[in-house]
């Protein structure tokens, strides 16, 4: 069973009288349950791919459905609920917010939804927890090091239990070492069910993976399934 | 933690923007609360203060025969007895349903004496004014008086003019109809027909002129601030149905004029500092949203919806405009509690707590906030997130 289906994907952008295609021709399966790494040099197009199936960017033409949701159908506002409730994003500069503590940026997914207080409570620590960040609880996000704040942005992620992770250059933050510990919890989230989708450029992170995707000017060069 | 402790707490990490915010606010409505508040309360005193300040009714007889002018206004001649006022009449006056209004009434009767000053000097025509000097002192406050007031009936004031023309000074002993006065004191100059007259205690004149009980005319100064005058020159005109009772409407017009011109000059000031506070906090709300481009594009990148967005930022500036109306009104209402005394020149000034004014000044601080901050909010709303991140 597929998660996700991305079929004749095209991204073409305007910028002034040029137009640049992103995308072309992109067509994709992901089970659920994988966890696959799309690879590429900067620039290639990868990014645009991940904000698509994300429901952040409104492909040009081909459709995409999430759990046989076909997400370009839905209304803004219904685009919202969507990222909300199937997908979990994180990204290379954690993006945290900085006057909220780590509780309450791992809460932040919770508050717009009808979880009563205790329950959100409860879910933000749980997921601390998990993530190995129960005891910086109250700390802010600029007290903490590179890794505990990607950290702080999975546990967001995985707040509100979406089908989903969409990583972008988790690693790129970071030094090697923290980088492999970052890969090594997503594999963990990976083992116990989650459908994981990073990209990077960076091959070392392959190896965790299921499947790597080759992205290269906006064209699908191959997918490789790893050992 | 819900939607509106994320603007809360934004508010509290910038303390120093929130601080201004507050601060301009707080300034705009306290300035509002207190050029209100002050207008209001001198512009009460200075009715008062301009109603006790010379009459404006006069009450004359009816009559159609020749007139002579007194202080710019017609009257009748002195001289015609047929339709003249009792000075029991004008005790009618204090039984009008305004008589709360009624300040004071000074009746006088005036009439042509012959005056000399010493045992040879010649005879001399002169004009007289029977008043009653209690209520006289009261109604012409600008008098001034050099020597001091009469203490009997046998003491008169005199106008400068007369003092000039008889060559009189003050203590000099006068023949009025061979009946012996002692000037007690002479008015300093005031450029009306009081110069040319001599004034004395009512009921000496009315002995003098074999008049008793007669007066020529009263003056009447009523407190207009809270009724109009024409109101009262009608309930007059009913207890005195011999009487023409006129109000010197140019007065009263003029009075009116001034007290509603410092009126709309609060309210043009207080309009022109909202007006720029909605400016300044509309500048700093758009900024602080540019500012936070990319925190927005994070909630909206997480889920949250274009309204969620907007409700935290209009959030932030509904806590900002309430607690600046509500301050701002205290301050405004405290600062005019010490000031009102010291611009309307009395200390029995009481500015209570005015609800109406209270419940206004938040209305009007939350609507420059919601003025000032839909298009901001509007905008951060419309943040697209993936130009906010750029990472993805």
């Amino acid at each position: 069973m597929n998660l996700l289906e991305l079929k004749n994907v095209t991204k073409h952008y305007l910028t002034g009288s040029e137009v640049v295609k992103a995308l072309e021709d992109v067509t994709l399966e992901v089970k659920y349950g994988e966890f696959v790494v799309i690879m590429g040099p900067s620039g290639s197009g990868k990014s645009t791919l991940l904000s698509i199936i994300g429901g952040l960017n409104r492909p040009t033409s081909g459709t995409v459905v999430v759990d046989g949701i076909d997400i370009y159908s839905l209304s803004q506002e219904k685009l919202a609920d969507f990222r909300r409730e199937y997908i979990g994003f994180v990204f290379q500069s954690f993006y945290l917010i900085p006057y909220l503590t780590v509780l309450e940026n791992v809460m932040l997914p919770l508050i717009v939804t009808d979880y009563t207080k205790e329950q959100k409570i409860a879910k933000a620590k749980e997921i601390l927890e998990r993530v190995g960040l129960s005891s910086k609880m109250k700390r802010f996000p600029d007290e903490l090091s590179g890794g505990e704040q990607q950290r702080v942005a999975i546990a967001r992620a995985l707040v509100n239990e979406p089908l989903l992770i969409l990583a972008d250059e988790p690693t790129g933050n970071l030094d090697s070492l923290t980088g492999i510990e970052i890969m090594k919890l997503f594999k963990e989230l990976n083992d116990s069910g989650k459908t994981i989708i990073v990209v990077t450029h960076n091959p070392e992170n392959a190896k965790f993976a299921d499947r790597c995707v080759y992205v290269k000017d906006g064209k699908l060069l191959g997918i490789e399934v790893l050992p | 933690m819900k939607l509106y402790s994320i603007s809360i707490k934004n508010l509290l990490r910038h303390k120093l923007r929130t601080f201004l915010l507050l601060f301009v606010l707080v300034l705009a409505i306290f300035t509002f609360v207190v050029l209100i508040t002050i207008s209001r309360v001198v512009n009460e005193n200075f009715a008062k203060q301009l109603d006790e300040y010379g009459a404006n009714i006069l009450v004359t007889p009816k009559s159609n025969s020749l007139s002579i002018t007194y202080g710019g206004m017609m009257i009748s001649s002195v001289e015609y007895e047929k339709n003249e006022l009792r000075e029991d009449d004008i005790l009618k006056i204090r039984t009008i349903k305004n008589r709360e209004n009624i300040s004071v009434v000074s009746p006088k009767l005036i009439g042509i004496v012959k005056v000399n000053v010493g045992s040879n000097s010649l005879m001399k025509s002169a004009i007289i004014c029977g008043v009653n000097f209690e209520s006289e002192f009261k109604l012409k406050k600008w008098w001034k008086i050099l020597g001091r007031k009469p203490s009997g009936k046998d003491e008169v004031v005199i106008g400068s003019e007369v003092a000039r023309s008889f060559n009189l000074k003050i203590g000099d002993v006068v023949n009025i109809e061979a009946q012996v006065f002692k000037v007690s004191g002479i008015l300093e100059e005031t450029g009306s027909q009081d110069d040319l007259m001599i004034f004395a205690d009512l009921r000496s004149v009315q002995d003098l002129l074999k008049k008793h009980g007669t007066i020529t005319l009263a003056e009447v100064a009523a407190l207009c601030y809270n009724c109009p005058v024409e109101e009262i020159v009608r309930q007059i005109s009913d207890v005195l149905p011999n009487a023409k009772v006129t109000a010197i409407k140019q007065l009263v017009e003029s009075r009116m004029e001034v007290m509603h011109r410092f009126g709309k000059f609060s309210f043009g000031i207080s309009g022109i500092i909202l007006l720029i506070s909605a400016l300044i906090i509309f500048t700093n709300i758009l900024a602080s949203v540019n500012e936070r481009t990319k925190e927005i594009g994070i909630l909206r990148t997480i889920g949250y919806k274009q309204n969620h967005i907007m409700r935290v930022i209009l959030t932030e500036i509904l806590v900002i405009s309430f607690v600046s109306g509500l301050l701002g009104y205290l301050l405004g209402w405290g600062v005019s509690m010490i000031v009102s005394p010291i611009l309307s020149g009395t200390t029995n000034v009481k500015v209570s707590f005015d609800w109406i004014l209270f419940i206004l000044s938040i209305f009007i601080s939350l609507g420059i906030g919601i003025i000032a901050g839909i298009y901001p909010a509007t905008k951060a709303s419309k943040i697209d997130p993936i130009v906010a991140l750029r990472a993805l």
